[in-house]
């Protein structure tokens, strides 16, 4: 059994504790909460009425009363609330997209540079989005000066999407002060993340 | 150690005592007879009024209450905005008021000066004078106004002749305790919060003299009884009403706060004074808790006919707060007041 004790305490203090106690349960239970007067009583009873708990009070004495919820149903709780999940997670487990060029594959480059745009714009498109999109070389132009693909990547960064650029690519090529988008990282972030993603998609 | 000296305790209209506790106190005093006093205690009225000659009669009224938000000016003229309200609920027009403050000696004055501030501004604002006030030093601060105004004995605003086909005005949102009650506790948005204070700050005086314009046949300001028992007093047993819960004005964030359970005994004493005169037919617990909700300085409920009515809300809703049109009156029925969600 939880205790509360809410002597001495004004409304809604008694009620948002309960509230709190019942919500910290792991396992069904009792919560007894100790209270001092009779209004206080009634709105916890009607906390649990709301929550379609049993609960009942007694009178011990004239400044402390006792209500008693029994506590149901604990763990089916969890699972509605991740049903009502309004924003669900798009993120894939662990894909990692890793942008090598500002081109996509070879040949005439304003096709490749055509490509690149049109691969990172319907990467937003998808379903399930990468953890992690990992630009380095002249893929670093696509996060610090191609603004297409700056504002694609923002749209991922806005789901959760990790977006590292290799710094001394940045730094290469001088776009270090223009990084639009996302993190500049070192080498060993980008073997880690290579070396423990599930997927790597690297358009060539 | 010093007891440190908390300014916001949780105040405004849910510091009043219940209404059952009240009339329990009130019905044993002797009732004092002049054929002058039109309206007084056992009207359970908002403000008294006393006849002075075939044409004029004076409003009296006296409202105080510790602070329910944390700025001292803000709550100045709230609580201002709150002791005028009574003279405008009986439709009179504010004249003279007077300033009531408990104020604890070893707390920075500076603080009792904007709260002053406050409240002589929305005076002013009335178009009233300050004439003066009383103090006393007090554990926790208190603030109000003894307010005088003047009304034709011929056009009060009495609380309690709504008839049967009138509608219901309401002419500000409910839910200002709730919001109030949640800040407390931490729990309020800063636009709930300012949502609250707006309407709790405005006068209301601009109200009052749209709907004079038209017939109001009862009129009573919505305060710490919360808008169902106002609503009892103003059927006086003589008829009933019929709410409808999606035409009622509320601060929308409530919805949440009610599930946190941010609600204040006051509420509950509402609930249990009003009892078993009302039912509920498929409305949330949130509006439930909504409509017994104690007021600060809240808005007038007028009942009004129909065509009076929509014409008035049409003039109301150009003051920039929420308001409605929440029910009608009916014949008397068995129970005094059904909610319908």
């Amino acid at each position: 059994m939880v205790e509360v004790n809410a002597l001495g305490k004004a409304c809604p203090l008694p009620v948002i504790e309960t509230k709190k106690a019942i919500e910290e349960l792991k396992q069904d239970d009792t919560v007894k909460v100790l209270v001092d007067n009779e209004i206080a009583v009634q709105n916890v009873m009607k906390m649990a009425k709301h929550k379609n708990l049993d609960a009942s009070s007694e009178k011990i004495d004239d400044n402390q009363f006792a209500v008693m919820i029994a506590v149901t149903g604990v763990g089916e709780k969890s699972e509605v609330e991740e049903e009502v999940n309004c924003q669900p997670d798009r993120r894939g487990k662990g894909t990692v997209v890793v942008l090598s060029s500002d081109v996509m594959g070879t040949g005439d480059e304003s096709l490749g540079k055509q490509l690149i745009k049109g691969f990172v714009f319907a990467l937003t498109k998808m379903e399930e989005l990468p953890s992690k999109v990992i630009l380095y070389n002249r893929g670093a132009f696509l996060s610090s000066e191609n603004e297409d693909t700056i504002q694609d990547l923002k749209t991922l960064e806005a789901e959760g999407v990790e977006i590292l650029t290799c710094g001394t690519c940045l730094n290469h090529y001088g776009l270090a002060e223009k990084l639009a988008v996302g993190t500049a990282t070192n080498m060993y972030e980008i073997v880690e993340s290579m070396m423990t993603a599930s997927h790597i998609v690297k358009p060539s | 150690m010093e007891k440190e000296i908390v300014f916001c305790k949780g105040g405004g209209c849910t510091a009043k005592l219940g209404p059952a506790a009240l009339s329990r106190v009130l019905q044993k005093l002797p009732k004092f007879e002049d054929p002058n006093l039109l309206v007084g205690f056992d009207h359970s009225d908002d403000a008294a009024v006393y006849r002075l000659s075939d044409d004029l009669a004076i409003v009296q009224t006296l409202d105080f209450f510790p602070p329910m938000v944390e700025d001292p000016y803000l709550f100045g003229k709230i609580a201002a905005a709150n002791a005028l309200s009574d003279v405008y609920a009986m439709g009179g027009d504010v004249k003279t008021a007077l300033n009531i403050v408990c104020f604890p000696e070893k707390m920075d004055l500076n603080i009792l000066g904007k709260i002053l501030m406050g409240g002589s501004e929305k005076v002013r604002e009335a178009g009233g004078v300050l004439a003066g006030g009383h103090s006393i030093a007090d554990e926790d601060v208190k603030y109000g106004l003894s307010v005088t105004g003047t009304i034709h004995p011929d056009r009060i605003f009495e609380n309690n002749r709504a008839l049967p086909g009138d509608c219901l005005l309401l002419t500000k949102p409910l839910g200002v305790g709730i919001v109030c009650t949640a800040q407390r506790v931490g729990g309020a948005s800063e636009e709930a919060l300012k949502k609250a204070t707006d309407s709790m700050e405005m006068l209301n005086k601009y109200a009052s003299e749209i709907v004079r314009k038209y017939e109001v046949h009862s009129c009573t300001d919505v305060t710490g009884f919360g808008l169902l028992a106002h609503l009892m007093e103003m059927l006086d047993n003589k008829v009933s009403a019929i709410i409808d819960a999606s035409k009622v004005p509320y601060i929308s964030e409530c919805d949440d706060y009610v599930e946190e359970f941010y609600i204040t005994a006051a509420g509950q004493r509402n609930r249990n004074h009003v009892g078993d005169q009302v039912r509920f037919e498929e409305c949330s617990f949130a509006m439930e808790e909504i409509l017994f909700d104690p007021q600060t300085s809240g808005g007038l409920l007028v009942s009004m006919r129909p065509e009076d009515a929509k014409k008035a809300l049409a003039e109301l809703e150009q003051l920039g707060l929420p308001c409605g049109i929440i029910g009608e009156i009916t014949e008397k029925q068995e129970i005094l007041i059904t909610v319908k969600g």
